[in-house]
Order: structure tokens, then sequence, then C-alpha cells
């Protein structure tokens, strides 16, 4: 249709054809536009759209596992902030995990990426040897990572041949069973952001380094001077995606631990799952889904305008 | 002058002599560090492999031992009788595949939309869907619970292909590849006499190729490794996917390790392959939504 357009155009005669083929195409192009769009569109609607919003309807409901709904206002809300004990501490492990894994996350990914990218022969595969991880399914990894931590084990065996002692209960104790969450979670993790780091470093121009390392500049000055702030862009990216994922953590510690041992690595997914499916709280357990989905937006909200003043586009 | 140029083109060979000796031994240092740190990082890995292949009393020896008193690789051949781990497969497989095949028609259709056609509110309805990619897919499961048991998919394979086939993801990121098209070729296409949908198929698909690789490599990944919805929506082996029969077997006690290892193993071979194979695709697409798309 689109086409006539541009054959009419040549011989058109003033305003008059100007003007109706344009209209003709416009419409045109919406008909078509609605047949291409109908098949995503139309899930989109139903299986993305439709359940965000009714997953704050269901949150102002009690809606028991079998039965109907009642609607009560924002009390679910009110008794998560107030007066939920295993909420409160899956908030807390929650928080300790991001501020524990973000930082070490980006710090090794950065810290590696920069040790990978100049000239180590061979780099491709060590980026996709520690890639391996991040794309293998995380139940696997962390059944692996069970068997290994677990008293009798092979960290445990390892310990006791060289200290003559038995090593600590690693998923058995709550502090270190959060410390194992972490641990294996940079383990499978931090790959993802070495392979972002690897490709931004190798995007910074050569010259650029030459013409400082020409002037005196050291290789720490040229890391901190002119690498960081030229894939400032990419750090932004990996800190959003890395926080936003490590408040979704569920998995790790989940299969790792349980949550546990008590609740001390119980988080705010694993709150979410057991309010829903084990004390059968569909409408409670909306409303922790929203509450973690309020609070990725308020941390993306803080990181974007962070970035402002540091990240350097060009 | 002159002389000025020529001392300094001297100091300049002599110190990039040096500067490219030392570099020459930071390589090795780094290179030797860099296999150490990698072999340390695949022990879990390796570990696995080792045990997998263990016989079942010697899974948790003392002292430590990574090859027990023979190489039992019947555990391979064991394990798919032992739980229906072929049956979990098959599921994964079938799940992963037509879950990616529908994400990957439905987004080109839409991105063709969103990149070649103009329509009213075409701007306004590509900004929700950004919007949308924001969503975690945990704020949304306590809904799609509901709906799917209102319409009587729970334990069903579409339950656990449909609702997470139309996320913005795939239209974004091909939207972006079709913009890149230039006009001139569908210009000719359609002097030629085809339609949009032959333009799409014929021409545009086979340009935008190496994105939808991308595409493929991601979402089958996506679907392969996805555990909380089909913890949710499934509790019948046949509808299991491997994540969640690992999981019901690492549960099911009975420490039977070298057999779990073996599982986690094979679980372990389609995406770790694909992500081997198709390394290109990964690192483009992790530039591409990572720094492209912004």
């Amino acid at each position: 249709m689109a086409t006539n357009t541009r054959e009419e155009r040549p011989q058109g005669d003033g305003g008059q054809v100007h003007l109706a083929p344009r209209q003709r195409r416009r419409r045109g192009d919406g008909l078509v536009a609605a047949g291409f769009l109908a098949p995503s569109l139309g899930g989109f609607a139903i299986f993305t759209l439709i359940p965000i919003v009714a997953s704050f309807v269901v949150a102002f409901t009690v809606w028991p596992l079998s039965g109907g709904p009642t609607f009560v206002g924002l009390s679910n809300f009110i008794k998560l902030l107030t007066d939920d004990p295993n909420f409160f501490q899956a908030l807390g492990n929650t928080l300790l995990f991001v501020v524990a894994y973000v930082p070490l996350n980006l710090v090794l990914s950065l810290a590696l990426a920069t040790w990978i990218s100049p000239r180590i022969r061979g780099r491709n595969g060590y980026r996709v040897l520690l890639f391996i991880p991040v794309v293998t399914p995380m139940v696997a990894n962390a059944a692996v990572w069970q068997m290994m931590l677990v008293p009798n084990g092979v960290v445990d065996g390892v310990w006791y041949s060289v200290f003559g002692i038995h090593a600590p209960n690693f998923l058995g104790s709550a502090t270190l069973a959060m410390a194992s969450v972490v641990v294996m979670s940079l383990w499978q993790g931090f790959g993802y952001n070495l392979m972002v780091f690897v490709s931004a470093l190798e995007a910074v121009p050569e010259n650029l380094l030459e013409a400082a390392s020409m002037d005196g500049a050291s290789t720490t000055q040229q890391f901190f001077r002119i690498k960081i702030p030229m894939i400032s862009p990419a750090i932004f990216f990996a800190t959003t995606m890395t926080l936003i994922t490590s408040f979704q953590v569920f998995v790790q510690p989940f299969v790792l631990t349980g949550g546990g041992p008590g609740n001390s690595t119980s988080t705010l997914v694993i709150n979410l799952y057991r309010s829903g499916f084990l004390f059968h709280k569909l409408g409670y357990a909306s409303a922790i889904g929203v509450f973690l989905f309020l609070i990725i937006l308020l941390v993306s909200g803080i990181v974007f305008a962070v970035q402002k003043k540091l990240v350097h586009y060009e | 002058m002159n002389s000025v140029q020529v001392d300094a083109r001297v100091g300049r060979t002599e110190s990039l002599s040096l500067l490219q000796k030392r570099r020459r031994r930071r390589g090795y240092v780094s290179q030797t560090l860099l296999t150490v740190f990698s072999i340390a990082f695949m022990f879990p890995l390796v570990w696995m492999l080792a045990t997998s292949l263990k016989p079942g009393g010697e899974v948790f020896s003392s002292p430590p031992k990574f090859i027990g008193s023979e190489i039992r690789w019947s555990n391979y051949t064991q394990v798919w009788t032992y739980v229906s781990f072929g049956r979990y497969m098959l599921n994964s497989f079938f799940v992963a595949v037509a879950g990616t095949l529908l994400v990957v028609v439905t987004s080109l259709a839409s991105a063709y939309a969103f990149s070649r056609l103009r329509f009213r509110g075409r701007d306004g309805l590509f900004f929700v869907y950004l919007g949308t990619l924001m969503v975690p897919q945990e704020a949304v499961v306590i809904p799609m619970y509901l709906f799917m048991t209102y319409v009587g998919w729970v334990n069903s394979f579409q339950a656990l292909i449909v609702p997470w086939a139309f996320t913005a993801f795939g239209t974004f990121l091909l939207r972006q590849a079709l913009l890149t098209v230039p006009r001139e070729l569908e210009d000719a296409a359609r002097i030629d006499g085809a339609n949009h949908f032959k333009i799409l198929t014929v021409i545009m698909t086979p340009i935008v190729k190496p994105t939808i690789a991308v595409l493929v490599v991601f979402t089958f990944i996506g679907y392969w490794n996805s555990f909380l919805w089909p913890l949710i929506i499934v509790n019948d082996p046949q509808h299991t996917t491997v994540p969640l029969g690992l999981n019901g077997f690492i549960g099911q006690g009975g420490g039977q390790w070298q057999l779990i290892m073996t599982a986690s193993a094979i679980s372990m071979v389609p995406t770790a392959a694909l992500a081997i194979v198709m390394q290109r695709y990964l690192v483009r697409g992790i530039s591409m939504t990572g720094l492209g798309g912004r």
C-alpha cells in the first residue's frame, strides 16, 4: 500500500492526490499491523499485563488456595510490615544477601575481566569456562554445592585431612549457611557480569591506553582514569541487573539450605512461595510479590538517579 | 628540532622493548594464575563428574578420593530408570523447544509491526511493552497460578510454555535488529509485489538471523532452567521438568548422591553445549541487551 504512495506521487498534481493515498496508507498499515501484532499483543495482554494488574488486586484480598477471595483492603500490607516476624526475617536475609553478594560479584567480575581482557592467549576459552555455571540449571549447581558442603562432604574431608579436626557445619549454622549461599551464588552467577565487562573492555580504544602509557600513566592509573570511565555504562547496567536479580534470590537458598537452619536463609521469594503454597494464603503471597516489585522499582530508581552523575556516555 | 625528534624516537624504542619484555613476563604470570583460578573454579563441576562415576557407598569417603574403587559407568544407565529422569528430560526438551518457537514467531511478528509499520499509538504501545520488562516474574506468579486453575491448566504442558512466551524481551530485541535493515531492501521488494508477510519472512528474517540466534539461546536456557513456576504449577511426573525432578530427587532422601550427580551432569549438557557452540551469539546478546539496547 505504501508502494501506491510512491508510484502515484510522481504524477500527482497537487494537494488532492497527495492527501488521499496518505490516508489510505495509514489505514492500511493499521490493519496489517493489527495482524502482525495480534498473537504477541493478545498473549502479552493476557499473560503479562493482566497478571501485573491482578497481582495488585489479589494483594488486597484474603484468598485461600481452595475458595474465593474476600476483599480486605490494605490489611495484608499492614500485617506484612507490622506483624510478621517470618517476613521480617526474610526481608532482612534478602537485604543481607544483596549487600554481600552485589559488591562481591561486581568486584570479582570486573577484576577478572580486566585480568582476562588484554593479551591472554585463549581468553575466549576462559571466558566460556567461567560462564558455564550461569547457563546450567541452578538446581543442579546447588545440588553439587550441597553435596560438597554437608558434614563428611569433600570440603569437610579436605579440612579434616589438613587440620585434623572437622570443619564447621556450613549449612547447619545460621551465619555460615548465609555465607555458603552467597559463595555458591557468586560461583554460579559472576560469569554473566564477567562477560559484560570483557565485552565492554574490548571496546575501549587501544590507542587511548597507549597514549596514556606514553604520557607515563601507570597501569593502575589507566584502569581508574580511563578504563573505568570508559566502561561506566556497562558497570551501571551490571549493577542494576545484579541488584534486581539478587532481590529475587530463590533457588540457591531453596535447594542448598531449604531456607534454614530455622529461617536464617529464607528470602523474600521463599517467603512468598511458602505463604502461597505451604500456608495457602494466596492474597498474602501476592502482597509479598507486590512488595518485591516495589522494592525493585525503588532500587532501580535510585541507581538510575545515581548513574546520571557518575556514568560517562559518549 | 631534528635531533630532538631522533632522541625521542630512540628513547621510545628502547623503553618499548623493555615494556614489551615486562609485559610478556607479566603475561606468563597472569596466564598461569588465571589457569589455576579456572581449575579451582571448575572444581565443583569436576567433583560432580567424579562423584557421578562412583559406587554409592563411596561418595563420602574419608579422605575424599576422586576415583572410587571402580568407575561405575552404569550410573549413567541406571539414572534414567531409577527416577523417571528420561521422562523429565523429554518434558524439558518439549517445553523449551515449543516455548522458544512460540517466542521467536510472535516476537518476530510484533517486532516487525513496531519497527516497520506505521499505526496510531505505536510508540505508546511499545512503551507499555518496555515498562513490563521491569516486573519480576515472582510478582505475578500468584495471579498466574489463579488464572491457570481457572482455565484448568494446572499440570499441563501449556501452563509450562504459554504464560512466559509473551514477555516484552523478544519483541524488544528483534525490533532493535529490524530497525537496522535498510529501507531500500523493503521498497525494492514491494515494487516486486511482495506483501508484508513475504517481506518479513523472505527478506527481513534472514538478515536478522544472528539476533534470532541470540533470542533462541536466551529463551531456551530460560525455559530449561526455570524452576519456581514448574514448582508451583506441576505436581505430577508426566509434566515434571528436569530442575523440578532433580529437586524432588534431592529431597527424596536415601542419599543416592552418585545418581543425583549423574542426573545433574546430564541436566547440564544441553545448556552448557548451547553456550559453548553459540558463544558468539551469547556474547553478542549480552552486549546488545546490556549496552546497545540503552
